[in-house]
């Protein structure tokens, strides 16, 4: 099954999607106005790096790399349990969820 | 072997009770207070005394004078420059130390009456202690650096007793107006002293002394630089001319100070200090002369505006410049000893003026102005008995202590020749004026009918009285051991007055008999202005008026000085230093500096938006950087950069 896949299609094709999937990460994280939409973009960017791993450790015939990827999940997780309890405290303090509005740190 | 004489205890001894009152007065009892002021100066005084006694073979002898008392902590020792705390007893700080404590615990019983009902009688006593402390110590002291600081105390004590009544606005003035007129004499003292150290590397008296010793040849130059520093020094000190102009207002004070500071201890210092340097002077004829000039022209200066000055305590202080201004030129003939014999003498006559003044003054409830006194000899019996003596003194009648030290003073400078007959000359006239006005004073406030609306009301406690009976006592045999053995007496230390061919004993008997006949002409005229004429003074002013004018207006030397000096420097500090350097300089800097830092802060405020949105921006352009940094080969991009750059310069 592995070795089909990896005869099947390239690697440069999982790096591609992967640079692909990141890029739009960041495009939504600069763009998006809502804040959990921004959120998701950061969920789709740590994503983009766990397949390049995933792609990575296939290759090369490496553990660490999926070890990476468990990591990264775990760390996720808990990221976004913090941030979704984050924008929770936002919303009701502010009664929006407007990225451009949630400027409070700004002197 | 010397047996231990303790001197280190004369100025301890003052500065506890000055510790004690200054810090726990405010809660002692009055009595407690009063105690320990006049324990402090007693003791001083006793252990003065015992140091006398052993000089002259009674108790432990003393087999010789100088005798000096270091502490064996030595005080500056930097590279080859050694100052010690160092004290030293000879002939002219034992003189000068018997004055100090000895009339200087008298004003402390007097003040013991005078100041009974005033507000701060502890901070009184305390600052009266202290003012002996830092006398001791100047008059001890080895070396002109200890000198200095008890220079600069007694100008601190000075200041504070002048402004003792700091809620009068007067008063707080001549408190100040006296210690800035003081730094600038002091300036003098510190040139000098650096002058000294740099020509000489040491500060220490002995040594100065011993290095002129070994080169007699050693005349002028930077001597004469050095002891005119010094001489500023004294004049600032002395209240001579130019320096003067502190030492009238200087009166704001309690009487009791006057008598003290500015008129029988602290002024004299600088006549001090020049006998104590007196090898400097000695080795320039040039700065002696100044002396003896600016002695003479301050004595008959003063005297002149004394002759119409109308409040009690500005004549007596007028007259003190007057006599300071002989010391002064005893010193420029070189008397140095005649110097020391008239500084003795003044202490106890002067004191003894100040005192009566005092208790005139207190006894007619505060009144200062001589045409409001008259007619007091009645009230005040003692206090005319004791300023009758006073006046005999001061005007130099036999055999009054005056007589002898004035008449030293004016013998030692006719005999050094043309120079010194004028000088002689300007002492006599000013003699006659001593005379002059020093009668008017005693018409004035004793006979006469009385002009005073105010009755006397206090009576005079003994406190008061005691003081003023020694002092008077001493003022009539203080001059009775004479010039000769008094000289004689100092000569270790001082030096002994060159000797002239002119001299000769019926020329000394001239002179004084000169000197005692214009102290009776001097008599006679105010007796005719003060006492059989009485409307004669008025006239005299009336037909002289712009003489008149001008000597009761002091020669306008404080309205010279204050457009001159003070004027042009308020005018710097207000709008030079206030204006443009303050606030156009340094305001302007720091305005420029807190400008800069706003402004950038302002600029790179933006950076910090706030907004998320950007702050993401700026993450992800960073993380591209970064990115481009790893990713592009460099070193092989700029090789080849350079290798087409080299290929051009190639062709």
């Amino acid at each position: 099954m592995n070795s089909l896949l990896s005869q099947d299609v390239p690697l440069s094709w999982y790096l591609l999607l992967s640079a692909v999937l990141f890029s739009l990460g960041i495009a939504g994280f600069l763009i998006k106005r809502n804040l959990i939409t921004v959120f998701m973009s950061i969920e789709l960017m740590l994503n983009a790096v766990n397949l390049s791993f995933v792609t990575f450790a296939h290759q090369w015939h490496e553990v660490k790399g999926q070890i990476f990827v468990f990591f990264v999940m775990m760390v996720a997780a808990a990221e976004a349990a913090v941030g979704l309890a984050i924008i929770i405290a936002v919303f009701r303090a502010r009664a929006t969820l407007a990225v451009d509005r949630i400027d409070l740190m700004k002197l | 072997m010397n047996a231990p004489l303790y001197l280190w205890l004369i100025p301890a001894l003052p500065f506890a009770g000055f510790l004690i009152n200054g810090l726990l007065g405010r809660r002692l009892p009055k009595w407690l207070v009063t105690t320990v002021a006049l324990l402090a100066p007693l003791a001083a005084f006793g252990v003065v005394l015992n140091a006398a006694l052993s000089l002259f073979g009674f108790g432990p002898a003393v087999s010789s004078l100088p005798y000096l008392e270091t502490c064996p902590i030595s005080w500056i020792n930097v590279g080859t420059l050694h100052i010690d705390f160092s004290f030293v007893l000879d002939q002219l700080s034992l003189v000068m130390l018997l004055v100090v404590t000895g009339v200087g615990f008298l004003i402390h019983i007097y003040s013991v009456g005078y100041m009974a009902h005033e507000e701060g009688y502890w901070r009184y006593f305390s600052y009266l202690n202290l003012f002996l402390f830092f006398m001791t110590v100047l008059v001890l002291a080895g070396n002109a650096l200890l000198m200095f600081i008890g220079w600069e105390g007694v100008g601190l004590a000075s200041y504070l007793l002048i402004g003792f009544y700091f809620q009068k606005t007067s008063a707080a003035d001549a408190g100040k107006k006296a210690f800035i007129v003081n730094r600038i004499g002091d300036f003098g003292f510190l040139i000098g002293m650096f002058l000294l150290l740099a020509n000489f590397g040491t500060l220490t008296f002995s040594e100065i002394a011993e290095k002129l010793a070994a080169n007699p040849g050693w005349q002028g130059g930077i001597l004469t630089v050095i002891a005119l520093c010094l001489l500023l020094g004294a004049t600032g000190k002395s209240a001579q001319l130019p320096l003067y102009i502190w030492l009238p207002d200087a009166m704001e004070g309690p009487t009791p100070v006057s008598a003290l500071i500015h008129a029988a201890t602290m002024v004299t210092a600088g006549v001090y200090m020049i006998a104590r340097t007196h090898v400097l002077f000695d080795h320039s004829p040039f700065a002696l002369s100044v002396v003896a000039i600016v002695g003479a022209a301050t004595a008959l200066f003063a005297a002149t505006i004394a002759l119409v000055q109308n409040d009690i305590k500005r004549v007596l202080a007028y007259s003190t410049i007057s006599q300071l201004g002989y010391m002064f030129l005893g010193c420029g003939v070189a008397a140095y000893s005649a110097s020391i014999f008239h500084l003795m003498t003044h202490a106890f006559f002067k004191a003894l003026l100040f005192l009566a003044a005092g208790s005139v003054i207190h006894a007619i409830g505060g009144e200062q102005d001589l045409r409001k006194m008259g007619g007091l000899w009645k009230k005040l019996p003692v206090t005319f008995a004791v300023t009758t003596v006073g006046v005999l003194a001061i005007a130099g009648f036999f055999p009054f202590a005056g007589f002898f030290s004035k008449d030293a003073i004016l013998y030692a400078a006719y005999v050094q020749g043309t120079s010194g007959k004028v000088l002689w000359f300007v002492g006599l006239v000013t003699a006659l004026l001593t005379s002059f006005y020093m009668f008017r004073l005693w018409y004035l406030a004793f006979l006469g009918k009385s002009r005073s609306e105010n009755k006397p009301h206090h009576s005079t406690p003994w406190s008061m009285l005691v003081p003023l009976v020694i002092l008077g006592l001493l003022s009539i045999c203080g001059g009775w051991i004479g010039i000769g053995r008094f000289a004689a007496f100092l000569t270790p230390s001082v030096g002994a007055r060159p000797i002239t061919a002119e001299e000769s004993a019926p020329l000394e008997l001239i002179i004084s008999l000169g000197a005692v006949g214009v102290a009776l002409l001097g008599w006679w005229l105010a007796d005719i202005f003060y006492r059989q004429k009485p409307e004669r003074p008025a006239q005299r002013a009336a037909d002289f008026p712009v003489a008149y004018r001008v000597l009761a207006n002091k020669y306008y030397v404080d309205e010279f000085y204050g457009a001159t000096i003070v004027k042009p420097l308020l005018f710097g500090s207000r709008y030079v230093l206030g204006g443009f350097v303050d606030t156009a300089v340094l305001g302007g800097a720091a305005w420029l500096l807190g400008g800069t830092a706003k402004f950038s802060g302002a600029l790179l405020q933006r950076w910090q938006s706030g907004n998320l949105r950007s702050y993401a921006a700026w993450l992800a352009a960073g993380a591209a950087a970064v990115l481009l940094f790893v990713v592009v080969p460099w070193s092989t991009v700029l090789a080849s950069l350079s290798a087409i750059h080299f290929g051009v310069a190639g062709h």
